[in-house]
C-alpha cells in the first residue's frame, strides 16, 4: 500500500485516503479496512464506535500514520488496535 | 492521490450547495463534479496530452482543471495576454492538446490536427452532455496535475510542473475541510493561468466557500460583484488593490461583508496597504508569499500582524508591514549565501524552501537539491523573530567589481526621498567595474525632479559609495506586467537605448 490509497471500512460507511503510513494494519470499527468494498458489512466493535468525521485527518501518536476521512461513518479508526486521534490543525488565514 | 478528491468531497458533503458563480450563472458542487466527469471522458477520448485554457476565468476553468485531473492529463492554462509569437511557441510545446477558449487564435497560431479546440460554451455543453455516461472513477493521480509556464520576467518561460501530491499537500496542510459558512463567498479576480487563480479554486472548494469569479478585473466590476454577492473573502494582487481603493473614493458602496482580503504576487507599496487598512478597518489583511513552483503560499503575514504594524511606534514592528510574514507550519525556509551556507537573521541571501507542497520541478529538470530544498532565486532576509522580507530576485543582483548588491536596498533608500514615487535599480555595463548601478526613477506627481547629485548623495550617506548609481534616468512610469511584477529586463533596456 502507498500514500494516496483509498480504504473502505468493513463495518460502516467510512472511507479514508491514506496520507502517510508505516507498518501496521489500518482498522475502522475494529475491523481491518480494505481497498475494495466488502460484500456485506460486518459488525461494529463497540470499543471502536465513536464515528469518523468528514474531512478530518486522523493520526497516531508517533505521527507515522495519517488518514483523511473522505466519507464519514459510525466506526472509529485505529492501527493494530490503538485508536487514532483527530489531528489538531492550527487555523491559518485564507491566503488565496 | 488526485486533486479531484477536493471536488468529490465537496460534492459528497454538500452536493446541492452553490460552489461557483460566474456571469450570473450558479453552479452547485454536484453540477461541477458531473461536468468535470463528462469533461474527463471527452479528454480521454481525444487522446490529447495536455488540457489548455486560453480564456478568461469562468466555470470552464474549474471544469477543465478537475476534468483534466480525472483523466490523468496535465492542465495547462495559458496567458492570453501573450503576444502571438510567444503564445505560438507555447502552443507548439503542448500539442496535441484539448484547447478551450479563443479558437480563432489557436487555429491561426497552431493548426495542429491532433488538437481538439473548443469554445468555452461548447466545451462546457459537451462536458455536461457526456456526464451521464462518464465513470465516477478517475485517474490514480500519480502524475502531473498542472503545468504552468512561468511568467519569465528574466528569461524564456519555463514549464513548471505541479504534481497531484504537491497540490493536495498544500490544500490539506492549509485549509480545513468544509470550514466556511454557507453565506461565505470568495471573490476571485486573478487570471486562471496564475497559480493564485488555481489555488483559489482548490482552497475555496475544499473549504466549501462559494467562488465568485470575475472573468476580467476591472475595479468597479469588482466592487459591484463584492457588494451584490456579499463577498466575505478576496484575493488581489497589489495593482488591483490600488485600483480598487482609488475607485472606492468616488463611489458609494457597501463592502461591509468583506472580512478578509489576501494579497500577493508582487511587492505591495507601503502607502497602498496603509490606505487599505484605514479604508477597511474591520477587514483582516493577509500577505501571502509563494511561487508557482511551491504550489502557491509558503509564508504569510496575518491580519493581527498587519494591524499591530499599522499603528505601531516601534520601528521593528512597523517594518513588518513590508514583510511577507512567517513560513507555514508545513514548510521549512532558510536563507543561504552563494556557497549554500545558511545565513543568520538580518543577512540577505537566497530563499530556500522545502516541504511536500514544493515541487521545484520543471518539465526538463528538477531544481531541487539532493536534500529536497528548492532554491527560489528570490533574495530575502529574516528578522530576529523569523519574519521574512523579500529583496528582489537573486538574478537581479548587481555585481560591481566583485561586490554583490541587491537592487532592493538601493530602491528602499531612494523611496525615502519625498519626490520619488517609484524606482528600479539594475545592472548596467561598466568598463571599469564590469557592472555598475543604473537607477530609473519616477517622480511623484506635483513634485520637482531632484537633481541626480541629490539622489547620489542620499544613497552615499545611507549605504556605501559602491551603491551610488553611475546612471540615473527619470521616466514617466516603470514597466510592470499585468500581475504587478516589475519587469527589470525592460528597465535594463532603457539604459541600453
Amino acid at each position: 500500500m502507498k500514500a494516496g490509497t483509498k480504504l473502505k471500512s468493513a463495518v460502516c460507511d467510512t472511507e479514508v485516503m491514506v496520507i502517510r503510513l508505516g507498518e501496521g494494519t489500518i482498522e475502522c470499527g475494529g475491523a481491518p479496512m480494505t481497498e475494495d468494498k466488502v460484500a456485506a458489512l460486518g459488525e461494529l466493535n463497540a470499543g471502536f464506535a465513536a464515528g469518523t468525521l468528514m474531512g478530518k485527518r486522523y493520526v497516531d501518536a508517533a505521527g507515522t500514520f495519517e488518514l483523511l476521512c473522505v466519507k464519514p461513518g459510525k466506526g472509529s479508526l485505529s492501527v493494530d488496535g490503538t485508536a487514532l486521534s483527530i489531528k489538531d490543525a492550527k487555523p491559518l488565514p485564507a491566503s488565496d | 492521490m488526485n486533486i479531484s478528491l477536493i471536488l468529490e468531497m465537496a460534492a459528497d458533503a454538500a452536493g446541492d450547495r452553490v460552489g461557483l458563480v460566474c456571469d450570473g450563472k450558479r453552479w452547485t458542487y454536484g453540477a461541477l463534479l458531473a461536468a468535470a466527469r463528462g469533461a474527463a471522458e471527452n479528454i480521454r477520448k481525444s487522446g490529447c496530452e495536455h488540457v489548455a485554457l486560453l480564456d478568461e476565468s469562468s466555470e470552464a476553468a474549474a471544469i477543465a482543471l478537475f476534468g483534466a485531473a480525472l483523466a490523468g492529463v496535465p492542465y495547462c492554462p495559458l496567458n492570453y495576454r501573450l503576444a502571438d509569437n510567444d503564445l505560438a511557441a507555447l502552443l507548439a510545446r503542448i500539442a496535441p492538446a484539448v484547447i478551450i477558449g479563443d479558437i480563432d487564435r489557436v487555429n491561426r497560431l497552431c493548426p495542429d490536427a491532433g488538437n481538439l479546440v473548443r469554445t468555452r460554451a461548447d466545451f462546457v455543453a459537451e462536458a455536461q452532455a457526456a456526464s451521464a455516461d462518464a465513470p465516477a472513477e478517475g485517474d490514480e493521480g500519480e502524475g502531473i496535475a498542472i503545468q504552468l509556464f512561468t511568467s519569465g520576467t528574466t528569461a524564456a518561460p519555463k514549464a513548471a510542473i505541479l504534481r497531484h501530491s504537491n497540490l493536495l499537500s498544500y490544500i490539506l496542510g492549509t485549509v480545513e475541510f468544509g470550514v466556511a459558512d454557507e453565506a461565505d463567498a470568495a471573490l476571485v479576480s486573478v487570471p486562471p493561468y496564475h497559480i493564485a487563480g488555481i489555488s483559489a479554486l482548490l482552497s475555496s472548494i475544499y473549504s466549501l466557500r462559494r467562488i465568485l469569479l470575475l472573468p476580467a478585473f476591472e475595479p468597479e466590476a469588482w466592487i459591484r460583484l463584492a457588494e451584490s454577492e456579499g463577498a466575505t473573502n478576496a484575493f488581489v494582487v497589489p495593482t488591483m488593490l490600488s485600483r480598487i481603493i482609488d475607485k472606492l473614493e468616488g463611489l458609494t458602496a457597501d463592502l461591509s461583508s468583506l472580512r478578509a482580503i489576501a494579497y500577493g504576487g508582487g511587492k505591495m507599496p507601503l502607502e497602498i496597504i496603509d490606505r487599505a487598512l484605514d479604508l477597511f478597518p474591520e477587514t483582516g489583511f493577509t500577505n501571502a508569499y509563494g511561487l508557482t513552483e511551491t504550489s502557491s503560499t509558503v509564508a504569510l503575514l496575518g491580519p493581527d500582524e498587519h494591524r499591530a504594524a499599522h499603528k505601531s511606534d516601534d520601528p521593528q514592528v512597523r517594518a513588518r508591514l513590508a514583510s511577507v510574514g512567517q513560513p507555514l507550519p508545513t514548510v521549512e525556509l532558510e536563507i543561504r549565501d552563494e556557497d549554500g551556507q545558511v545565513l543568520p537573521a538580518g543577512e540577505r541571501g537566497e530563499i530556500y524552501v522545502r516541504g511536500d507542497q514544493v515541487s521545484g520541478e520543471y518539465k526538463e529538470r528538477s531544481a531541487l537539491d539532493a536534500d529536497g530544498w528548492f532554491p527560489t532565486r528570490d533574495a530575502g532576509w529574516l528578522d530576529e523573530e523569523g519574519y521574512l522580507f523579500l529583496a528582489g530576485r537573486a538574478d537581479d543582483v548587481i555585481v560591481r567589481g566583485g561586490e554583490n548588491m541587491s537592487p532592493g536596498e538601493i530602491e528602499d533608500v531612494v523611496a525615502t526621498h519625498p519626490a520619488i514615487g517609484d524606482s528600479c535599480a539594475v545592472a548596467v555595463p561598466s568598463v571599469e567595474w564590469g557592472e555598475a548601478v543604473g537607477l530609473a526613477c519616477v517622480v511623484r506627481p506635483g513634485h520637482q525632479a531632484p537633481s541626480e547629485q541629490a539622489l547620489c548623495e542620499l544613497i552615499r550617506d545611507r549605504l556605501r559609495s559602491s551603491r551610488v548609481p553611475e546612471k540615473v534616468l527619470f521616466v514617466d512610469e516603470l514597466p510592470y506586467n499585468e500581475m504587478g511584477k516589475l519587469l527589470r529586463r525592460e528597465v535594463k533596456k532603457l539604459f541600453a537605448d
